[in-house]
């Protein structure tokens, strides 16, 4: 479904990610973990388009995406839920998922998407005329998410969902996520809780100062030194 | 002393002249709230839709409420010509260059309106009837310039509130960059934005246009006004500007009744520097 292929990203004169090549299947659920500052951010910028490659191409559903700017990658399917959520803050909730649905063809299926949606995330049906801005840590991310499906994609880009809440919401939030995938979503994480994550996933790459250094099926490096390497990078 | 019934018809007069001075604000505001950029020669875009309707009406002989809709034209072609070609370029530039641009932009006006019309203050003449209502007289064009400002906040109230494109405008004046990854472009945004910004004035200036005569330096009596009407409601806040036109509106006009019509002003920059001091945020700021 996607596939990266040999590609280097930064910002100005630093490059974070080199060479870095990535397969995501349709259906399956992939985490990309690592220390902090491997270039995880980076790698799911450079696939929603918000920063392009200087290198290698960015194939989905055989389309190549590399260096189209994010208002057209979302339309080919991709979302991108970014790191920090980057919610609107002064729009409502229910106007956040406006937002969400603002493609032509996410439009005509607003209500349907809304419906799933709340079902999902019974909390955000609870308020949607509360500011963004407002709601707790936990249902930011749960905005932030509801947000990214709002747009039917076939693809979700998942950066640090964790970070940031408590040890109870972020149990809870692997488990909405969990929910997110039985629905069918193809999901392609980054995270740095690397334990959790692993029980979320069916494969895993491990990032390391900009280079894929390990790629394996979650079970099996669950049980290697994997985690210990992905946590404190050695 | 003055008779309570000329103390109450200053008081309608004020509401009247809030309602257009609002409709100003909230042009100015839309765009510097979303676009971050304060368009200095705004007034100045506004008496150029003034010289439409009076170009529309005494050469080509069109009704008034005609020239007045084709002047709402005229100010959407300006407000995007205003983004595309002074804005669009130095989008990233410092404040201060940008506000220079702009402020050039209002120099450019004044003088080429002088160079192609002469300082002629020139009007369209309408003759409209006073209503008289319980002893107060109240000018008929203000009542219309009134009814239809409130009735074009409403239309930009729900255009922000209820569709995608108005939803996404205040948006992207939040993240820019979320925005984009909704499917959203931004630079599209902005020209909508600059469009409705444009039309706002082009309304201002249909409503100005049958109360007053214009001339090329017709912006510097309003200009000054709409900018402390922002600052005071709060840069960007589409709700302080409101109530804060109305405020400003009503102490020109009260003042001017009970003092004189200058001192009026002077009393509304005079309120307008000390609370700059006591709420420099704007009288609707919330505490940080």
């Amino acid at each position: 479904m996607l596939a990266l292929a040999a590609v280097t990203a930064g910002y100005g004169a630093f490059t974070a990610l080199w060479d870095v090549s990535l397969r995501v299947e349709a259906g399956e659920a992939v985490a990309v973990v690592g220390p902090n500052g491997a270039g995880k951010t980076t790698l799911l910028r450079a696939i929603s388009g918000l920063i392009a490659p200087r290198a290698g191409s960015v194939v989905f559903e055989g389309a190549e995406l590399a260096g189209h700017p994010p208002y057209d990658i979302v339309a080919h399917g991709i979302a991108h839920v970014p790191e920090g959520r980057r919610l609107f803050p002064q729009l409502t909730v229910a106007e956040n998922l406006k937002m969400g649905a603002y493609l032509p063809s996410a439009r005509a299926r607003f209500r349907e998407s809304l419906e799933r949606v709340y079902a999902l995330f019974p909390a955000l049906a609870e308020r949607p005329r509360q500011r963004a801005g407002s709601l707790s840590g936990g249902e930011q991310q749960m905005l932030a998410v509801g947000r990214a499906l709002m747009s039917r994609p076939k693809l979700i880009l998942l950066d640090e969902p964790s970070m940031g809440l408590a040890p109870v919401m972020v149990l809870r939030l692997f488990d909405l996520i969990r929910r997110v995938r039985e629905e069918g979503y193809t999901i392609l994480a980054v995270e740095q809780n690397v334990r959790q994550v692993l029980k979320l996933v069916d494969r895993a790459y491990l990032l390391e100062v900009g280079r894929i250094k390990m790629e394996g099926r979650a079970a099996d490096l669950a049980e290697q030194d994997f985690i210990r390497k992905a946590s404190v990078g050695f | 002393m003055i008779a309570p019934i000329f103390l109450l018809e200053a008081v309608v007069n004020g509401v009247l002249l809030g309602g257009v001075l609002a409709l100003l604000a909230l042009g100015l505001n839309l765009i510097f709230g979303v676009i971050d950029i304060v368009w200095v020669a705004y007034v100045d875009l506004v008496a150029l839709c003034m010289y439409a309707v009076y170009f529309l009406v005494t050469l080509y002989h069109w009704p008034v409420w005609l020239a007045g809709l084709g002047a709402v034209g005229v100010g959407v072609v300006l407000g995007l010509l205003v983004h595309l070609l002074i804005i669009s370029p130095i989008l990233t530039s410092p404040p201060i260059n940008q506000f220079l641009a702009t402020g050039g932009l209002l120099f450019f006006i004044q003088s080429f309106a002088t160079l192609l019309w002469s300082t002629d203050h020139r009007s369209v003449r309408v003759t409209l009837p006073t209503l008289e209502v319980a002893g107060i007289f109240i000018s008929f064009a203000r009542l219309i310039a009134f009814v239809l400002s409130i009735l074009a906040m409403i239309a930009l109230y729900l255009f922000l509130t209820r569709t995608y494109t108005g939803t996404a405008i205040r948006a992207v004046s939040q993240d820019r960059e979320a925005i984009a990854l909704m499917g959203a472009r931004p630079r599209r945004l902005y020209l909508v934005t600059s469009a409705v910004g444009g039309a706002m004035a082009g309304i201002a200036g249909a409503l100005f246009s049958i109360q007053y005569a214009v001339h090329p330096y017709f912006g510097n009596a309003f200009g000054p006004l709409t900018f402390m009407i922002c600052v005071l409601g709060g840069l960007g806040n589409m709700v302080g500007a409101f109530f804060a036109a109305f405020i400003i509106a009503q102490v020109i006009s009260v003042g001017g009744v009970l003092v004189s019509t200058e001192m009026g002003y002077v009393i509304a920059f005079v309120i307008f520097i000390v609370l700059m001091f006591v709420r420099p945020g704007g009288i609707f700021a919330r505490r940080a």
